[in-house]
């Protein structure tokens, strides 16, 4: 009976895990084994301090983290976390990593604004002042906060990552409009800016974030190889620990409370067997 | 509650308060030595659950309380906080966001035991209207939850179900804008449902304490749906189900943890993770998988009204249903063709479930390029939708009510021992009648 339950719920959540239906093409999929991956799954450190320097020289130009402070980057699971520094505002490397970075402040003393070099505790400063003038740098469109971006995007890491891989060149036949990029991973439905035959419209949709990864972009220290593949790659894991930040005390945390709860039912159930021994049911 | 209470006080204190306030005489009654039917299966385990899972969201949602902000600026920043910033907070967090489909999964298969069972059947009708109560309750807080980390999915879900009630002729309007309180859903809107999110809990705890009174007036029904007939027939309790539902309770636990800890997002909808703008309405609203299957009887009907109150309808259908099955007989072991549409009956209810995740044009069977099976119109998942609640309201309403009268059930066993007993694979070697008065 309980087998039969089990297996009902399972049936109703497959359910729900199915995907939509679509007329037109879904936008190519493209999947990374992650080193988070599965349930022992660990962030990967020198793939995370990539990743940052990836956001913070190409990403950053555009796009603000503004749920993040430098302080995260030195915390426990983060890209630069030291056990010597417990308390990540001590952590020489991530206060020099916040050194570099100018912050906007209003002075004590005066009350002007001004810009002075970040501490671990400052948040990550924001590209533009507000959204209008995000727009207007970037033909109209906004980049979005990339805080929880993994989150708040179907597949996740492996979205992003495809996304960044996934600038072609427009196929004939596809109308891309100015300040357009044909992208075959991004969401949308190309049906009404395509020529072509009506059952072969191209994947994918249109972005107005020109590529921003090229082969070389970005001099990584541990020597990797600067391709856009890697750069895409380690971004993508990067962004994930943003919006995941707990993930790596989740999962140990659940190791934990899986085998107590594992050991509990086991002796619950024989407990149950025993008492039981000698009712008729 | 009922009959004759065994309690005996043991110590002088307890004597002395027995006197002046039963209380631990009533605790003793209602939870140790409560005669129940000891042919319980694990489908009654899932009362047990909901209690747990009514105690783990109260806890969680307490706590969370702390540290949530309720307006629109600062909501979604304030539950990231949560995530980021307070101590175990995402661990809280994740235990309430999947706490609650955790809590409709438990209560769906509760209700569906039910009505295989036959337990809405008197004498437990008003046991079964509370539970309806608090169905009802539960989907409010729900949706009301929701819409507190005010993301995409928060708002315009908000919106979506608040302006069902604009469908309301004359009074749909004024009853709309002050729900919102205000003329659009905003920060107002966002206060009074962090508000009622927290008065609504004990409401339901509430129902809850009357639902369980209503329960141990008449006693469990059990799986024989055969009344209690002697002292041989139950068992107490304690240790007896506290220990069964005990084993129950750590199963559905280990599900939850592998929720919580592995895929806590799983249940979720990405959308929800961008926050809240008015301004942009994400590609298709969707409501938590609980409510799928009312939003496909929403959408099954062309007219907005017409599916409103044919969603409230389905709701409505529940409380009246111990008057609609016609049957003396309760437990559908007894009633082989009502087992049938009884499988066919839940089977339709996930369908509806899967429909309301679709959109509603989407063919269902994908078609080969070039050959019409079906005509478009009908290979659609509002037309499957359609059937699917036409068959939910057909149970309810006609076969229900008309198979009650026409069909022919099994012999229904004298008591509840008789086919225990005389069933020779769940009868242990040297089992004896009342194993309370063994060692």
């Amino acid at each position: 009976m309980l087998r039969k339950g089990i297996a009902l719920a399972a049936l109703g959540l497959a359910f729900l895990g199915s995907p939509a239906l679509a007329a037109h093409p879904k936008p190519v999929e493209r999947e990374v084994a992650w080193s988070f991956d599965g349930p022992f799954g660990k962030f990967d450190t020198a793939q995370l301090q990539r990743g940052y320097k990836v956001y913070r020289e190409v990403c950053a130009a555009c796009h603000s983290m503004h749920l993040l402070s430098f302080r995260n980057l030195g915390e426990k699971g983060g890209p630069f976390y030291d056990p010597e520094y417990k308390n990540p505002n001590d952590n020489p490397y991530v206060k020099s990593l916040a050194k570099d970075i100018q912050v906007p402040d209003i002075d004590s003393d005066t009350g002007d604004a001004i810009q002075r070099p970040a501490t671990p505790a400052d948040r990550f400063p924001s590209p533009f002042p507000n959204e209008p003038a995000a727009r207007a740098s970037n033909g109209g469109a906004l980049p979005p906060d990339l805080s929880v971006i993994a989150k708040a995007r179907e597949g996740g890491p492996n979205y992003i990552y495809a996304l960044m891989t996934g600038y072609r060149n427009p196929p004939a036949g596809l109308t891309v409009g100015v300040g357009q990029h044909y992208n075959v991973s991004m969401t949308g439905d190309l049906t009404s800016a395509w020529k072509g035959d009506h059952h072969k419209v191209p994947p994918g949709g249109v972005v107005a974030m020109p590529p921003p990864l090229a082969d070389g972009k970005v001099t990584f220290d541990d020597g990797s190889p600067s391709t856009v593949d890697q750069q895409a790659k380690d971004v993508a894991a990067f962004l994930y620990w943003a919006a995941e930040p707990k993930m790596m005390e989740r999962k140990q945390f659940g190791l934990g409370a899986m085998i107590y709860l594992l050991i509990f039912t086991v002796l619950l159930y024989f407990s149950y067997r025993r008492i039981w021994r000698n009712v008729a049911h | 509650m009922s009959g004759h209470s065994t309690y005996e006080p043991k110590t002088g204190i307890e004597r002395w308060l027995d006197t002046r306030l039963p209380i631990v005489r009533f605790a003793y009654d209602t939870a140790l030595s409560f005669p129940t039917p000891k042919n319980l299966n694990y489908w009654w385990t899932f009362g047990g659950i909901l209690a747990l899972m009514l105690g783990i969201q109260l806890v969680t949602g307490i706590v969370l309380a702390m540290h949530y902000v309720p307006h629109v600026d600062y909501a979604f920043a304030s539950v990231e906080r949560i995530m980021r910033d307070v101590n175990y907070g995402w661990l809280i967090r994740y235990m309430h966001a999947n706490g609650a489909s955790m809590f409709f999964l438990a209560v769906y298969i509760h209700m569906i035991r039910n009505l295989y069972y036959g337990s809405y059947k008197a004498p437990r009708e008003v046991l079964w209207i509370l539970g309806c109560l608090i169905y009802l309750a539960m989907m409010a807080t729900a949706f009301i939850g929701y819409v507190l980390p005010w993301g995409q999915m928060s708002f315009h879900g908000a919106v979506v179900i608040t302006n069902l009630f604009g469908a309301l002729p004359i009074i749909g309007t004024p009853i709309t804008t002050w729900l919102w309180g205000g003329f659009a859903v905003d920060n107002p809107t966002l206060n009074r449902f962090f508000s009622l999110h927290y008065l609504l809990p004990f409401v339901i705890a509430g129902l809850v304490v009357l639902h369980i009174w209503a329960l141990h007036v008449p006693g469990n029904n059990n799986p024989t749906g055969v009344n209690v007939k002697s002292e041989n027939d139950t068992v107490p309790f304690h240790p007896y189900y506290t220990v069964k539902d005990g084993f129950a309770i750590a199963v559905f636990l280990l599900l939850y943890a592998s929720f919580v800890f592995y895929n806590p997002n799983v249940l979720g909808h990405a959308d929800n993770y961008i926050p809240a703008n008015p301004l942009v309405t994400p590609a298709h609203i969707v409501p938590e998988w609980y409510f799928l299957p009312f939003y496909a009887i929403l959408r099954a009907v062309p007219d907005k009204l017409g599916g409103v109150l044919l969603m409230f309808g389905a709701i409505a259908t529940l409380f009246v249903l111990p008057w609609l099955d016609t049957s003396k007989v309760r437990s559908m072991r007894y009633r082989p063709t009502a087992r049938l549409y009884f499988f066919i009956f839940v089977l339709a209810a996930l369908v509806l479930g899967y429909c309301g995740g679709q959109l509603p044009d989407d063919p269902v069977i994908a078609q080969p390029s070039g050959l019409l099976l079906l005509d478009a119109d009908i290979n659609s998942f509002v037309w499957l939708s359609r059937i699917a609640t036409l068959y939910f309201f057909a149970y309810f309403w006609i076969i229900l009510p008309v198979l009650g009268l026409t069909e022919k059930p099994l012999p229904v066993p004298e008591s509840i021992s008789e086919p225990v007993l005389s069933h020779p694979a769940t009868t242990p070697a040297g089992a004896v009648a009342s194993p309370e008065k063994r060692g």
